[in-house]
């Protein structure tokens, strides 16, 4: 073994002159990216060395992520479907003025298919509609009394789609009801408007669970992260006494807890696309028999940026806490 | 370089380690620090080091007044210093190469190159240069304390603080070690020894502050020996 001892002439005092001629601010820089990108990758080694926990821990963080993500799915599917719904059932009736001839109403609809807002329009005239008001209710003869009709002609406007929905189709039925060819306008809300309470809910619903799960992976992080700080006790206290500081040894803390939320967020991608795959196939056939064009989407883009984004974060923060809170007790002594 | 004034420490269990402990070391200067076991002499060091608050005293260092240093300042005062624990303290996950470079990555040393060429450099002054790879398990009592020993002077202090640093060491490697320590103090920075090893003492030609049941003997103001 070699014993040699350096002759005096070769360690030198503190503080270490600058070797290269870069100046101090690049390279206390340049250390500050190192030191982060160091920890950054040192993070991911240290959990992919112990593969099996890992994978644990990332799995529950997935399935808690995985709930709001899939309902969130399942809820724009549905979202997508009744947007289809609101462009087939939002219909304004116009009732014309008794005074208005079948040839101003037709020239009405035809100013209105112009319009953008306006989809189709369907002219009924009086004849056609006393002659529906006959068969439907079955009246023919107290009508037959009636030496007038006294049904108004009628138009159906169904708007474009921009328009279905209920405070827009509002607004268009009070610019209608303001022409002068008109007496009275109605729209049939109530079912549009029920879909929509029941969609809003459902949509703050998932929201809220997204909240409350976002906190378990809070705690879930919080916790593994803690239990990382216990087990490196001694090597905390050993780089302390070297002269760390807290933000160098957060640092591989915090990035572990990020790189544990993003293994998780891919995770909830794979378990709800692949329910989503496997459940498209029934869903459809279900839908197919109340002929409806009902289809269950994969996460969008959108959707899966969402979810890789949330659970790094989350993974993030849980471990930004958990260190804070469990650092500062360990001292060197 | 360092400076006691009627420092005194008790331990919460009321213990009193050091009483009424004036002294000064000059920059520069290689110092023995010695005294039975239970005497005190960690306790100096790790006040040195802000391991531990004196309870009444002023510790002054480099210039540094350390009572009125906040929590956050400890690092950067520490970094100064190199520290060789009486227990080692050397990361038994991490390779003998990666522990002796931690002072640097600390520092935000970014350069590999200038870091394996440091760490090579102290590894070479202690002898265990062919050991890099190794980890601390796998190396004897000896072998480990000169891997601290490494660690403590790879950045280059300005004070050495070494806590029995030949505790485990043969007379022949003790002797290198106690060289390379004079060596440090040759060209200027502060050795501070804590050691009941006398012979080896008596044979160096360097100051000795002794401390008896936390009564510094031979410090300023002390009783005369
Ligand atoms: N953390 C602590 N809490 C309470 N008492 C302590 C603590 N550390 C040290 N002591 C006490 O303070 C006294 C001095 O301890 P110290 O470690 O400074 O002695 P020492 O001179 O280094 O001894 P040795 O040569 O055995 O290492 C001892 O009596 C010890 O019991
Ligand atoms: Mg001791």
């Amino acid at each position: 073994m070699n014993r040699r001892i350096e002759p005096a002439s070769e360690p030198r005092p503190a503080p270490p002159p600058n070797r290269r001629a870069s100046p101090r601010r690049a390279r206390s820089m340049a250390s500050y990216f190192t030191n982060h990108l160091r920890a950054f990758f040192a993070s991911l080694g240290q959990l992919l060395r112990t593969p099996l926990p890992t994978l644990m821990t990332a799995t529950v963080i997935g399935i808690a992520l995985a709930l709001p993500a899939g309902f969130h799915a399942v809820l724009s599917s549905v979202q997508t479907v009744a947007a289809g719904w609101e462009g087939d059932m939002a219909q304004i009736s116009l009732f014309l003025k008794p005074s208005v001839k079948e040839v101003q109403a037709g020239k009405l609809a035809d100013r209105m298919r112009a319009m953008s807002e306006v989809a189709e329009v369907h002219y009924i005239s009086p004849q056609e509609a006393l002659a529906e008001f006959e068969q439907s209710s079955g009246l023919r003869d107290a009508l037959a009394y009636l030496n007038e009709n006294p049904l108004p002609g009628v138009l159906v406007v169904r708007p474009a789609a921009q328009f279905a929905e209920p405070a827009a189709a509002r607004g268009l039925l009070r610019r209608f009801e303001a022409m002068t060819e008109v007496d009275s306008a109605q729209l049939d809300l109530a079912w549009l408007e029920r879909l929509h309470a029941m969609v809003g809910l459902a949509a703050r619903g998932v929201w809220l669970l997204a909240g409350v799960l976002s906190l378990a992976v809070l705690l879930i992080v919080g916790n593994t992260i803690r239990l990382g700080i216990q087990n490196r006790r001694e090597e905390i206290v050993v780089t302390k006494l070297i002269g760390a500081t807290d933000g160098f040894i957060r640092r591989p803390f915090v990035y572990g807890g990020m790189w544990y939320g993003l293994f998780g967020g891919v995770i909830a991608l794979v378990v709800v696309n692949g329910l989503l795959l496997s459940l498209s196939g029934p869903a459809r056939q279900l839908a197919a028999l109340y002929h409806s064009n009902f289809r269950l989407e994969l996460l969008g883009g959108a959707a899966t940026l969402g979810v890789l984004t949330a659970g790094a974060l989350l993974g993030w923060l849980g471990a930004w806490l958990a260190v804070g809170r469990h650092l500062r007790r360990i001292e060197p002594v | 370089m360092i400076e006691f004034h009627n420092v005194a420490k008790r331990y919460p269990s009321g213990h009193a380690a050091l009483r009424d402990v004036s002294f000064a070391v000059a920059r520069g200067e290689m110092v023995f620090l010695t005294g039975h076991s239970g005497a005190g002499k960690s306790t100096l060091l790790k006040l040195i080091a802000l391991i531990e608050r004196p309870s009444a005293g002023e510790v002054i260092v480099n210039e540094r007044n350390l009572t009125r240093l906040g929590r956050r300042h400890i690092p950067y005062h520490r970094r100064g210093l190199g520290m060789i624990f009486q227990d080692y303290r050397l990361l038994q996950e991490r390779s003998v190469f990666d522990n002796v470079a931690l002072p640097l990555v600390i520092a935000g040393e970014y350069d590999q190159r200038e870091t394996g060429r440091r760490v090579r450099a102290a590894l070479d002054k202690v002898g265990l240069l062919g050991k890099e790879k190794y980890y601390p398990v796998e190396l004897s009592g000896g072998e480990q304390q000169r891997v601290g020993i490494a660690r403590a002077v790879v950045h280059k202090p300005v004070l050495l603080l070494a806590d029995e640093p030949t505790g485990n060491l043969d007379p022949d490697l003790s002797r290198e070690i106690m060289a390379l320590f004079e060596a440090f103090q040759r060209v200027g920075v502060t050795v501070l020894i804590a050691s009941h090893d006398h012979d080896l003492i008596a044979r160096m030609n360097h100051r000795v502050l002794t401390l008896h049941q936390g009564v510094m003997l031979n410090g300023e103001g002390a009783p005369a020996p």
